[in-house]
């Protein structure tokens, strides 16, 4: 037994270099990975970002609306994908709230409703304070049903949300008079983790009534394949993993990133008089006056880029293993 | 103490070459890291079955010079890895503690009461005579108790007053604190719960070294959360407001919902309605009967009927006609002065030629021999390119994706827990 084992590990015919990387323990790949992942944190690394169609599809379609129209927020992720889909969810309500939308918002996925308002407590209420519950934003809450739900509230909203989260009857919900269906939204936004999301908004809705909806979504990397083809007639714009928020985030922050209640905002939060957050020692915020929550996917793109220069310097390595020894084997 | 009993035999293929299946027995008195890191089989079953390539490396633990039990230089290895480690996490909690002024972890919140007022709303002017005066409980500074269409009922039993507390940024909390603010303070719940949610996470990062009790402690509770969770959530945002609630709206209005709009003259049809999925969701449980499991076969076949014709017509809009119709496409695109767009003709064509290539490679019909099988195989080879590179930007966006929620929680660990990184400037 152990003449075998001695006999395998010696049939490693090659250089040092290829025998150390063939036998090395994987778990110095992890600790690989940690580092190029948590040094660009610590070191503050961003690069820099151009935005690419989808995110100016976007971007457009959210800019073109006139200002006051109303927009449904369906937030159909939880805290397992937050990494990917808060930095969207952020910039979609900033850049809404900053056109002067009338935001509804909803959750297919239970702990969205959460993600909702934790958004509208983060975003909403710091930097656009003049965005009053009932009148300019409403919570409408989880309800169960997945696609079911889609299908009932493109024709009877009033069906499924008798009353809006905190049980006063949509009747008597200012932004929502006269709404009996999701038809009377001019744009639904939705962020997607998986399912019920975005295929099934594009399947019951914008497929069904082609003329009534106008769906952007921002989605996770993995389920993003599946959504391309939908794009650009059942979605108008798509946000493809943080790379797609990071190139959102950079063109709402040009144009809204550094507004007067943002600036107030700052300074309460930073709690120095006539000093704004990104004006601070620490340098955190590289964009002048945007706040640091407005920037998460720009600054999650460090650890991206480093992480896959340590993915593609793996994957050659590992090619060059395979190839030394499957040249080697193959003469044996 | 490990054993391990290993057997090789080389086989021919049709092709002429040669592999290895290396068969690996492993005994173990205790587990050890590589074996337990390497598959989640390896923990359930003593018996461990590996095939490699000739060379035999393919996968460390059938590699005994990837074994840290054989191989003096891997145990010197994760003594290394310990050791960076824990270096690492000292001189990170060493730093907070001595050097940086405030500390890590720590949550502020303000306390302040809130008062809501129970209070009559009288019925809207030119309303249907049906329509009833009504009260409801509303926030001390409603609008509507100011402008004068609800009014406030008098005594303690109409008055409820509720503790609210809101987070505070630390440094904004600090200064508060040292102004002599006492409503803003130290929440110990709330900072206990960082350092919980940064065990948990370090627990769960724990397996990348081997299966461990720390592991194991987070995945149970994880998993005891989540199902407790689901359980919960399917109980009020499901049976109560599907079902109970249609069943007795009074009782569920006075206990559970108090919004709940009861209509007297729809609850003989509703309870009726609702009869049907009690009754349906009787009959599923008799799964767990050992005589009436066929019973259960009746509302599963009822759920599978339903959604299947709920998918079906979505499939056909959503999917097979709006797709076809995507597909349609011009071949040479032209823009509005009549010239050629040389990009999008392109991306058309490659678009065009990929849906049928692929199309055909599904197509099993006509087998890859004579002239026209061996087209056919052709273009069925093309359309597993197209798959591969699917497959590839798939791979590569999911990778993106799990080093967004890699690099998600080292922020929550440096930020909220170590307080080493402060994007928004608040500590």
């Amino acid at each position: 037994m152990s003449t075998q084992h001695t006999q395998s590990s010696t049939t490693v015919p090659h250089g040092a270099f290829i025998r150390f990387l063939a036998t090395m323990d994987r778990r110095w790949i992890f600790l690989a990975m940690m580092l190029a992942v948590g040094m660009p944190i610590l070191l503050k690394l961003r690069p820099p970002e151009s935005p690419g169609p989808l995110s100016n599809a976007t971007f457009a379609a959210i800019e073109h609306l006139p200002a006051g129209s109303r927009v449904l927020l369906s937030f159909d992720y939880d805290p397992a994908s937050e990494g990917e889909l808060q930095p969207m969810a952020n910039a979609f309500v900033h850049h809404c709230a900053s056109k002067g939308h009338k935001l509804a918002f909803m959750a297919l996925w239970p702990l969205g409703a959460q993600k909702a308002n934790e958004t509208v407590n983060t975003v909403l209420k710091p930097f656009h304070p003049e965005y009053k519950l009932g009148v300019d934003y409403c919570m409408l809450g989880y309800k169960a049903g997945n696609e079911g739900v889609i299908k009932v509230i493109v024709t009877d909203l009033l069906q499924q949300y008798s009353t809006d989260a905190s049980g006063t009857p949509l009747g008597e919900v200012p932004m929502l008079k006269g709404v009996s269906n999701i038809q009377a939204f001019d744009l639904i936004l939705n962020v997607s983790a998986g399912y019920p999301g975005a295929k099934e908004w594009a399947q019951y809705a914008t497929s069904a009534y082609p003329d009534a909806f106008s769906l952007l979504v921002g989605t996770t990397g993995v389920q993003s394949n599946q959504l391309y083809p939908y794009y650009p007639t059942q979605m108008k714009g798509m946000l493809v993993a943080i790379k797609g928020a990071a190139e959102y985030e950079v063109l709402v922050n040009a144009k809204y990133g550094n507004t007067p209640a943002i600036v107030a905002a700052q300074r309460m939060m930073s709690s120095r008089e006539g000093e704004s957050a990104s004006e601070n020692a620490s340098g955190d915020t590289p964009e002048s006056g945007v706040p640091a929550i407005l920037q998460e996917g720009q600054r999650r793109m460090g650890p991206q880029l480093i992480a896959h220069l340590l993915m593609v310097t793996l994957i050659v390595l590992g090619n060059v293993v395979y190839f030394a020894t499957r040249s080697k084997g193959a003469t044996r | 103490m490990t054993e391990q009993l290993s057997q090789q035999r080389t086989t021919q293929r049709g092709d002429g070459a040669s592999h290895t299946i290396m068969c690996t027995e492993m005994r173990s008195a205790e587990h050890t890291g590589m074996h337990a890191s390497t598959s989640a089989a390896t923990h359930t079953s003593p018996h461990v079955q590996l095939r490699t390539a000739s060379h035999g490396y393919a996968n460390p633990a059938s590699n005994p010079a990837a074994n840290p039990a054989a191989n003096p230089r891997l145990r010197r290895a994760r003594t290394t890895i310990w050791l960076i480690l824990f270096l690492v996490g000292g001189i990170g909690l060493a730093y907070n503690a001595l050097v940086r002024p405030h500390g890590m972890a720590e949550v502020y919140v303000e306390r302040s009461e809130k008062t809501f007022v129970e209070a009559d709303i009288a019925a809207p002017v030119g309303a249907p005579s049906g329509e009833k005066a009504s009260t409801k409980w509303l926030a001390s500074d409603s609008p509507a108790l100011q402008d004068g269409s609800a009014i406030a009922m008098a005594g303690a039993a109409h008055t409820l007053t509720i503790n609210e507390t809101v987070g505070v940024p630390p440094r904004a909390a600090r200064e508060r604190i040292a102004a002599g603010d006492s409503n803003v303070s130290l929440s110990i719940v709330d900072t206990l719960g960082v350092w919980i949610a940064a065990f948990f996470t370090l627990a769960i990062f724990s397996f990348l070294w081997r299966d461990n009790p720390i592991y194991k402690f987070a995945e149970s509770i994880l998993v005891g959360v989540s199902a407790a969770y689901w359980m919960t959530l399917g109980y009020w945002a499901t049976l109560v407001p599907n079902l109970f609630a249609k069943i007795a709206p009074e009782t569920i209005k006075g206990w559970a919902m108090p919004a709940l709009d009861v209509q007297p003259a729809d609850q003989t049809t509703q309870f009726l309605l609702a009869l049907v999925p009690l009754i349906l969701g009787f009959m599923l449980l008799m799964r767990l009967s050992p005589k009436g499991g066929w019973i259960s076969v009746w509302p599963l076949a009822f759920i599978i009927g339903t959604t299947a014709g709920l998918k079906f017509v979505a499939f056909i809009e959503g999917d097979l006609m709006a797709q076809a119709a995507n597909t349609i496409i011009p071949l040479v695109a032209l823009n509005d002065t009549g010239s050629m767009q040389f990009g999008e003709s392109l991306g058309n064509l490659v678009l065009f030629v990929g849906v049928l290539a692929v199309l055909t490679y599904f197509f099993f019909s006509v087998e890859h021999k004579g002239r026209l099988g061996t087209m056919v195989g052709k273009v069925s080879r093309l359309g597993i390119w197209y798959l591969m590179i699917t497959f590839g930007a798939a791979f590569g966006l999911t990778v993106m994706g799990r080093i967004t929620l890699l690099s998600q929680r080292l922020e929550f660990l440096f930020g909220d827990w170590l307080w080493i990184i402060d994007p928004a400037n608040i500590r």
